[in-house]
């Protein structure tokens, strides 16, 4: 029996769906008299709502209602729920479904008009009339901390939300006696995810059965389910939120709430008609919480051998206009920020700050890029000055194999403490360097220079925390029909779970993969977890599957031991049968022992725990799991232009045992693509009045075909001993330390010039003006 | 946005429809889309894609920016490759119309649509049937591209979730494929 299909590159069971346009988006779902939804959005950052009159949009063709806040219940005129609390997260403030006396971002949600069709919808938004008394806004993060800037919650005081500290060992102490102390500002900006479907919304309120359903993009349809029962007075039973295929998420498609996420159901109840919402681009821009605003002032202490004796950051942390995520993006940059090496005193120190731009809450990576970027340029400027080959002094530094597990002395996201689980990181690094050539490197430096051409090499190494608690939960049902069924908690986006899972059950029960179906994202299906997020699906949700699918076979066995009057222990279950061994014909199909599993007369024996083939089961791990990888790359800088062409790029990457491979490469080929738009292509631009400049992709740059190279991909396998699987999650490794390699890689193909990267993104204007600026020091340009 | 979308971008004038008009105004039009005649009364302001999707219920057809630039809302207007959030309806007036749904059937997948499943071309999904019906055009004019041609014609369709490596594969191999079949 074992693993036929875990670890194979098995097709995925939903393509055919997808490839023939017969997936199901929430902007596919139609109903029978269904409304349409636009938002009236704030034009300003930072102003006071004087007066708002609707009199002549209500009366506007097609139009059946418009809301403002005041016409909302009272609850919900309040703040929105705080999602993720923190000792330190002093004031946490939240959104509001439509905004109060003051909008805070450009995009806030002023009123909600619900029309015949989406044209009459926004026709009318045009005629609500809003007056509006501009206040100065507070946009530069820096600005925003300091202590007489405008604030954007007056009653504050500041505009400081969080300021905490992590400390292991003594900081002081290691610098004092440090050889060498090297210290850097380091500035990222803003992007966003930009997942090709925008966010949409859809509800249906059917009052005989007093029965919500809920359409939603989200990446956590449960306790969205959760959450609008509570606040629309209904029994959880009482409401079903669906994610259907949802057309990526990597983050931000996962809020608590989004405001349009109470505006829609909240008219559906109203109107007694199903309404649908669908954000268009330009309003996602500024719409969809975005993320990575940091700025870093970090520093490293060094023996004369670049031992690290110290690390100590600085930081500030842009939130936005309001934290209902909390506190957890600067504390994953926080604790990513050790990485794969030794780092016997650390002190991290953040403040979360308020600015007059859209909400921040985590995007793929979410903190780990900043963390990973701040260390990997630290080495490489110990490298440096201390004339040490950059990856020697990483490998002086690396945490060894048998130091697992590795003890890091802070307190994760997840409020555990972070512990590596295994992994062997001079094995990662030693994979890439073959795989990059590193070996050859200095000759084919000195050639393409020979050849005028400006080529770097870059390598960076990076740990991922993943597959964090609290649990999650899967139900594997064998029908009599003999299908099998898998239900699970989490929400998918993309990344195959309808295949990986399937084909951890098809394991347990011996049937082919294809006759698995697995649903996800319904939370009419499966009623209890948390959410598709920080790369913990495949972990958590996986090993329920597991468990549950583990379980069913065991049932399977049980019952066919008694109707074919065996003992379990000489029973096989192959092919989806069950035979007594050495009594040929002695056989049950699946279908019939789900029969059996469920009479409608007699008695159910003691031992089968419930009737049919049937099994639900949680995961709830102790603590995150934690890959680890290295990626390196070669590119080209036309110095002209400022444009660089990535000649050759390779990921080694270590997620412990992997499900299916051909999923794994996508997810990681997925996120150097993203972590190349976010080191080069993708900034997100406010202008000193907080208006985004950025609200097209004409402007705001996605890499597309031409940009992203092929990726070369090495795999190891350490297993994690933290669940049965062995697996870790892989949805962020692509992402994270492309910024710190790029960087490192622009540095090493123009060190003629002293060019030091310290700042994410860059774009080919902003790297000509380095290199000009650059050229500028030294005596004479060449 | 569905209001005033047009405005400022290019759109090559179709038969008829060059004069003004306000939003409001509708207009009758007949037009085919996968072999089914389609006569409707729509709004001008309507766009084809808002017409392929609502009026004929082809959902496959998507929108990911509405402004022309991530090429999810791909067709093909007599043969050729289109972006259906750019034109209006109306403008279509008596053109033959294919979307994904005309390619092949879940059971019976077209040989792009195999290639891309075998090498995993595609994520979530969204972006999928704008890139089958952008990619069949250009195979059908190039039945032997370089990869180099594949990534530029792909350069005018976004993929967020992919990187592209897989669908270029996936381009490559059903263009191989389809030299087969023809
Ligand atoms: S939706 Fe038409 S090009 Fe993006
Ligand atoms: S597969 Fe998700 S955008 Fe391409």
């Amino acid at each position: 029996m074992g693993t036929r299909y875990f670890g194979e590159r098995v097709k995925r069971n939903e393509d055919p769906r997808l490839l023939t346009g017969r997936g199901t988006f929430v902007d596919d779902i139609r109903l029978p008299g269904m409304l349409h939804g636009a938002v009236l959005r704030s034009p300003h950052a930072h102003a006071r709502l004087l007066s708002l009159d609707t009199s002549k949009a209500k009366t506007a063709r097609g139009v059946v209602a418009v809301y403002t806040r005041t016409d909302l219940p009272e609850h919900l005129q309040q703040p929105l729920p705080k999602l993720i609390p923190h000792y330190a997260l002093i004031h946490h403030k939240t959104q509001y479904a439509l905004a109060p006396e003051k909008v805070r971002y450009v995009g806030e949600p002023v009123a909600f008009v619900v029309a015949e069709s989406r044209y009459l919808a926004e026709d009318a938004a045009e005629l609500v009339e809003v007056e509006y008394e501009p206040l100065p806004p507070v946009v530069d993060l820096t600005q925003a901390a300091q202590p007489n800037a405008p604030l954007v919650h007056e009653d504050m005081g500041t505009n400081v939300c969080a300021h905490h500290t992590q400390r292991v060992g003594n900081v002081e102490d290691a610098f004092a006696r440090a050889a060498h102390v090297f210290t850097e500002r380091f500035v990222m900006d803003r992007g966003t995810a930009a997942p090709m479907e925008c966010r949409g919304i859809v509800a249906q309120w059917e009052p005989k059965m007093r029965q919500l359903t809920v359409w939603d993009s989200t990446q956590a349809p449960i306790p969205i389910r959760n959450g609008l029962a509570r606040l629309l007075g209904l029994p959880q039973g009482g409401v079903r939120v669906i994610a259907p295929d949802v057309g990526g998420g990597f983050g931000p498609k996962i809020m608590m709430f989004y405001p349009e996420e109470i505006l829609v159901p909240c008219a559906a109840m109203q109107l007694g008609r199903p309404v649908k919402w669908i954000e268009d681009r330009r309003e996602n821009f500024v719409a969809m919480n975005q993320e990575r605003e940091q700025i870093h002032v970090a520093a490293i202490a060094v023996d004369s051998d670049g031992r690290i004796l110290g690390v100590r950051t600085n930081f500030l942390y842009d939130s936005g206009a309001y934290i209902p995520y909390g506190i957890i993006v600067p504390i994953v940059a926080s604790t990513t920020l050790p990485g794969p090496y030794k780092i016997p005193n650390y002190h991290c120190e953040f403040k979360a700050v308020f600015t007059n731009k859209t909400i921040v809450s985590p995007y793929r990576g979410a903190g780990r890029p900043h963390g990973v970027f701040v260390m990997e340029r630290l080495m490489d400027r110990v490298a440096k000055e201390l004339r040490i080959d950059r990856t020697e002094v990483r490998r002086r530094n690396l945490i060894q194999p048998h130091e697992f597990p590795y003890e890091v002395g802070l307190i994760y996201q997840d409020n555990a403490p972070v512990i590596y689980d295994s992994g062997d990181y001079p094995a990662t690094l030693a994979k890439a360097l073959q795989m990059i050539g590193y070996d050859m490197w200095p000759e084919r430096r000195a050639r393409y220079r020979r050849e005028g051409r400006y080529v770097g090499l870059g390598i960076a190494c990076y740990v991922e925390g993943s597959g964090i608690g609290p649990y999650e939960g899967a139900r594997v049902t064998v029908e009599p029909s003999g299908k099998v069924y898998a239900a699970t908690s989490v929400g998918t986006q993309g990344q195959g779970h309808f295949t990986s899972f399937a084909q951890i059950v098809a394991d347990a029960l011996t049937v082919p993969v294809e006759d698995v179906v697995v649903v996800t994202g319904d939370t009419g299906a499966f009623g209890w977890g948390t959410g598709t997020f920080a790369s913990r699906a495949a972990v958590v949700a996986g090993n329920a599957v597991h468990l549950a699918a583990q379980a069913v076979r065991e049932k399977t066995l049980k019952v066919a031991a008694t109707k074919l009057e065996a003992r379990v222990e000489d029973l096989e279950l192959q092919d989806g049968k069950v035979f007594v061994r050495g009594v040929p014909g002695r056989t049950m199909t699946l279908a019939e022992i789900a029969v059996a599993a469920n009479p409608l007369r007699g008695t159910i024996p003691e031992g089968w725990e419930q009737p049919g083939l049937e099994a639900s089961r949680y995961f709830a791990p102790p603590r995150g799991t934690f890959p680890n990888g290295v990626h390196a790359c070669v590119l080209e800088v036309d110095v002209q232009t400022g444009m660089i062409k990535i000649l050759k790029y390779v990921v080694v990457h270590d997620c412990g045992r992997v499900i299916n491979p051909l999923i794994l490469d996508g997810q990681i080929h997925g996120g150097v693509a993203q972590g190349l738009g976010g080191a080069f292509y993708e900034r997100l631009v406010y202008d000193e009045h907080g208006q985004l400049l950025t609200q097209t992709f004409m402007d705001y740059l996605l890499p597309t075909a031409m940009e992203v190279p092929e990726i070369e991909i090495g795999h190891l396998e350490t297993p994690s001993p933290l669940n049965p699987l062995g697996v870790k999650g892989a949805g962020e490794a692509g992402v994270i330390p492309v910024a710190a390699l790029i960087a490192q890689a622009i540095d090493d193909a123009l060190m003629e010039f002293g060019v030091r990267i310290a700042e994410m993104p860059l774009s080919p204007n902003r790297l000509l003006e380095i290199i000009q600026a650059a050229r500028k020091q030294p005596a004479a340009a060449s | 946005m569905k209001r005033g979308r047009a405005e400022g971008r290019t759109i090559k004038p179709r038969r008829n429809s060059e004069r003004v008009a306000s939003p409001a105004e509708r207009a009758q039009i007949t037009l085919t889309i996968n072999g089914t005649r389609h006569t409707a009364d729509v709004e001008v302001r309507k766009t084809l894609a808002d017409f392929i999707r609502e009026e004929a219920g082809l959902t496959g057809t998507h929108l990911g920016c509405e402004h022309g630039v991530c090429g999810a809302c791909t067709i093909h207007l007599d043969g050729q490759a289109v972006r259906s959030c750019l034109m209006f309806a109306v403008q279509a007036q008596g053109a033959e119309i294919t979307t994904v749904e005309s390619l092949g059937t879940p059971e019976r997948l077209h040989p792009l649509q195999e290639a891309f499943r075998d090498h995993h071309g595609l994520q979530c999904g969204f972006c999928t049937p704008g890139i089958l019906m952008s990619t069949l055009a250009f195979l059908r004019e190039s039945p032997h591209p370089s990869d180099e041609q594949i990534r530029e014609v792909l350069s005018g369709n976004l993929c967020r979730c992919t990187g592209y490596q897989g669908i270029v594969a996936a381009v490559r191999d059903a263009a191989r494929r389809m030299r087969g079949t023809a």
